[in-house]
């Protein structure tokens, strides 16, 4: 019979040389021995590492119900685009024109790209299910997705959690990149202070200094982010708030809430709703007539801070004079623009839309990093988009803040267009206004990044 | 005075979807004493009832979109537009009040198929088993539809004549913020006319005599030679067809989803229950009134005082009515009583 308890009797030489063993690992995990001692070795110990397998997983977590589910379709398409594109399929979009850039197509590190979709539903218990879903079941090393700014600061707080890195799509709350803002998470797209910035020089031309202002407001971090920004730019302009009446996602009619509107004194109302929320409330306002009325001697005007051309067609004629912000526009000009507008036109019969354009940037703006760092793990490739300066992605000159992780550049101001000289011609650009004017501390809203190891 | 009959239009507007949707429900308890939560679905199948002929109505040609010169875009021209011109695009136009010829055989088929199909082999099982059956077939039904129609709210736009807004207030003496929709209006005007209808169908025809003695005495009825079961099922048809008519006559105002009839379900079975189980008169006027206090609820003077209470004023209420009058506001004794 053998004494088992003698199998693990530790020798003086066994000691000695495990305590040494751990020694070592000490030292080096704790940074006292040169970096290169180490470089490489990092390669196998992260969470779903591609290095064993030819191809790398990206997941793609979008809405695909609910009332965001429009922006969401069109992400995917450009998700599924950027894919091609990485692959060196079609006419690379983006990939010629973005500078500087380390993407050579052919897919990223010569890993062809693949990719798995979800659905969020709109709802962040659902967006981190399916998050957890691609991480711990399908091995993506990357995910994207949108469009609801509670959906990226719950998925991004669990990117953060299980060391994946998470490219936000569209998401517009400042506590995305305030104060829940994640090492793990990064924003290309705009933020509600932002458009307040940007919006407040435009409504005082058109608009004057002595307007009484009602905000309808969805009920969750988005809406109250904006409709603080844009009630401290009006209030900063002069502008009386009347009132700020906060309305549940998905409420579809709103008459309960427009309603006291009319009598409210208020000669502005502000829709601080996006995707059919916006779509329905808007045009419940206008069957209310409020486009129609005169108060206080002056023309009732309604705006609606975040515009998309996807919800401007969902509101068809309504949307036509109303005033807003957006990341981009396939209208403009520029050879990223063009090129993006070309490849996706051609692709699908349609132009995109800013959800699109933002989610097409974000993928490619990942390759690009991992390229740079020549490697996929997470904290180099982190370390690679942090303060990392571009051009050439339809925004112009955009740097990626390593402070916040926040993409400034310039913002357009829009308005709906009242003579569209093609169908897609939905929203005319008011203004492009300088990235310098919408910059702020990021200090202002607090938070934390956190580790860069998790 | 302004805020308040916009809240009374408001709360009318609202209570009259309710009213209609109650009503069948009630309609269905009250013969069958079947307690169907496949109800809000016909709700929903109503709605798609609109959508699909406005499918059928704008099936298009694609016309290249010179204007675009990046790609290669098409711009969608309905046949009808092509063929009748004008005629065409008013055809188009009136998309939801003519889905009314198309909703009214279409429920009633679907609701004597869902009757014959299923529902009476659960007559005389347990409400419980009822509620679990007709739940699933709500289900199925919702997921069918999403299946064809995809997840997304469809547009249903009212008929250009009826996309403005009335300005009431000039016409009954009050300030000019008492305007209100036209479309909402004749919703109103509609479940008015619907509910008036299903009255006098059952109060003034032999058809609804009888139909009312079953409810009273089902058998006492069969005793004297009547087939009672074959005039109940006809009624769950008239259900199925006042419900998917209210789903019509809705899209304009919410654009529909699979998950439409879900939204309503509970709430009506609230007004049913706040109404008393059975009384068709009680659904009508717990649906009324829920919709007013809701729309109350809803002011921002009352919610300044009591946060929140537009999304629990319903249920609030309930509670307070089953506390007071268990049987509900018209409840006959000796219903779900056994």
């Amino acid at each position: 019979m053998t004494n088992t308890t003698n199998k693990f009797k530790l020798s003086r030489r066994k000691l000695l040389t495990s305590a040494a063993a751990a020694g070592a690992g000490a030292a080096v995990f704790s940074g006292a021995t040169p970096y290169s001692f180490v470089k490489g070795a990092y390669a196998a110990d992260f969470r779903n590492d591609p290095s064993s397998q030819s191809f790398i997983k990206l997941g793609f977590n979008v809405p695909q119900t609910g009332p965001y589910a429009d922006e969401g379709a069109d992400e995917l398409r450009a998700y599924q685009l950027a894919v091609k594109h990485l692959n060196g399929e079609g006419d690379g979009g983006m990939l010629t024109t973005m500078k500087p850039s380390s993407l050579k197509g052919n897919g990223i590190l010569g890993k062809k790209v693949e990719y798995v979709t979800g659905d969020t539903q709109t709802k962040s218990d659902a967006a981190r299910a399916s998050a957890k879903r691609m991480i711990e079941k399908e091995g993506v090393t990357m995910f994207s997705g949108g469009s609801s700014s509670g959906v990226a600061i719950a998925t991004q707080s669990l990117a953060q959690e299980m060391g994946v890195i998470f490219m936000c799509g569209l998401t517009h709350s400042n506590d995305t990149t305030g104060k829940d803002k994640r090492r793990y998470g990064f924003r290309h797209f705009f933020n509600a202070y932002m458009s307040g910035a940007a919006l407040g020089p435009v409504l005082k031309e058109e608009m004057g200094t002595a307007r009484r202002a009602y905000h309808l407001t969805a009920d969750y971090t988005w809406g109250w982010t904006q409709e603080e920004s844009i009630k401290n730019t009006t209030e900063a302009l002069g502008w009386e708030t009347v009132n700020t009446v906060k309305t549940p996602v998905g409420a579809g009619d709103f008459s309960q809430y427009i309603t006291p509107v009319l009598n409210s004194g208020a000669d502005v109302l502000i829709l601080n709703h996006y995707g059919k929320d916006m779509i329905n409330s808007l045009t419940q306002a206008v069957q209310f007539g409020l486009r129609d009325k005169q108060v206080n001697g002056k023309n009732f005007e309604i705006i609606v801070p975040l515009f998309s051309r996807l919800m401007a067609q969902g509101a068809g004629e309504n949307i036509k004079g109303i005033l807003g912000t957006t990341n981009w526009n396939w209208a403009l000009q520029d050879a990223g623009s063009q090129a993006f507008v070309k490849s996706f036109g051609q692709e699908y019969g349609f132009p995109p839309s800013q959800a699109a354009h933002t989610c097409y940037v974000q993928t490619l703006l990942y390759a690009n990093a991992c390229e740079m760092a020549g490697t996929f793990y997470p904290p180099e490739v982190i370390k690679a988009l942090e303060g990392f300066s571009f051009d050439g992605m339809g925004n112009g000159p955009t740097e990626y803040r390593a402070a916040d992780h926040q993409c400034f550049k310039d913002v357009l101001v829009v308005r709906g267009n009242a003579n569209p000289s093609t169908q897609f011609d939905l929203l005319e650009i008011v203004k492009e206004v300088p990235r310098a004017q919408v910059e702020y501390d990021p200090s202002i809203f607090g938070g934390e990044l956190g580790p860069y190891e998790v | 005075m302004d805020a308040f009959v916009l809240q009374i239009l408001n709360g009318l507007d609202k209570g009259g979807s309710y009213a209609l949707i109650a009503l069948g429900l009630t309609l269905i308890f009250g013969t069958l004493g079947v307690v169907n939560f496949a109800h809000g679905a016909l709700f929903m199948l109503g709605a798609f009832c609109a959508v699909t002929l406005k499918k059928i109505l704008t099936i298009s040609k694609q016309v290249k979109d010179e204007s675009i010169t990046f790609f290669d875009a098409f711009k969608e021209v309905p046949y009808l537009e092509i063929w009748f011109g004008e005629t065409g695009a008013a055809i188009i136009d009136y998309a939801v009040p003519l889905s009314i010829l198309l909703a009214i055989p279409v429920m009633l088929l679907v609701g004597l198929a869902m009757e014959r199909g299923l529902i009476r082999f659960f007559y005389k099982r347990t409400h419980a088993e009822q509620i679990l059956v007709t739940f699933g077939l709500a289900i199925v039904l919702q997921e069918i539809v999403k299946a064809f129609f995809g997840a997304n709210p469809v547009p249903m736009p009212p008929p250009d004549l009826l996309t403005g807004s009335a300005d009431i207030g000039a016409a009954i003496g009050l300030g000019d913020s008492v305007i209100y929709p036209w479309w909402r209006l004749t919703y109103l005007l509609f479940a008015a006319v619907i509910i008036a209808a299903v009255f006098c169908f059952l109060q003034f025809t032999t058809f609804g005599m009888v139909v009312r003695a079953g409810m009273q005495d089902r058998e006492t009825v069969g005793l004297l030679g009547i087939n009672i079961e074959r005039r109940f099922t006809i009624v769950f048809g008239i259900a199925a067809v006042v419900s998917g008519l209210a789903g019509v006559m809705y899209t304009p105002i919410v654009p529909p989803d699979y998950h439409l009839g879900m939204d309503f379900l509970v709430l009506s079975f609230v007004v049913v229950v706040v109404g008393g189980m059975g009384s068709l008169g009680g659904a009508v006027t717990a649906g009324f009134l829920l919709g007013i206090l809701q729309s109350f609820a809803s002011m921002n003077e009352v919610k300044e005082i009591l946060p929140g209470i537009d999304q629990i004023i319903i249920f609030l209420v309930a509670v307070v009515i089953l506390l007071v009058r268990p049987r509900g506001l018209m409840g006959r004794k000796g219903v779900m009583e056994s």
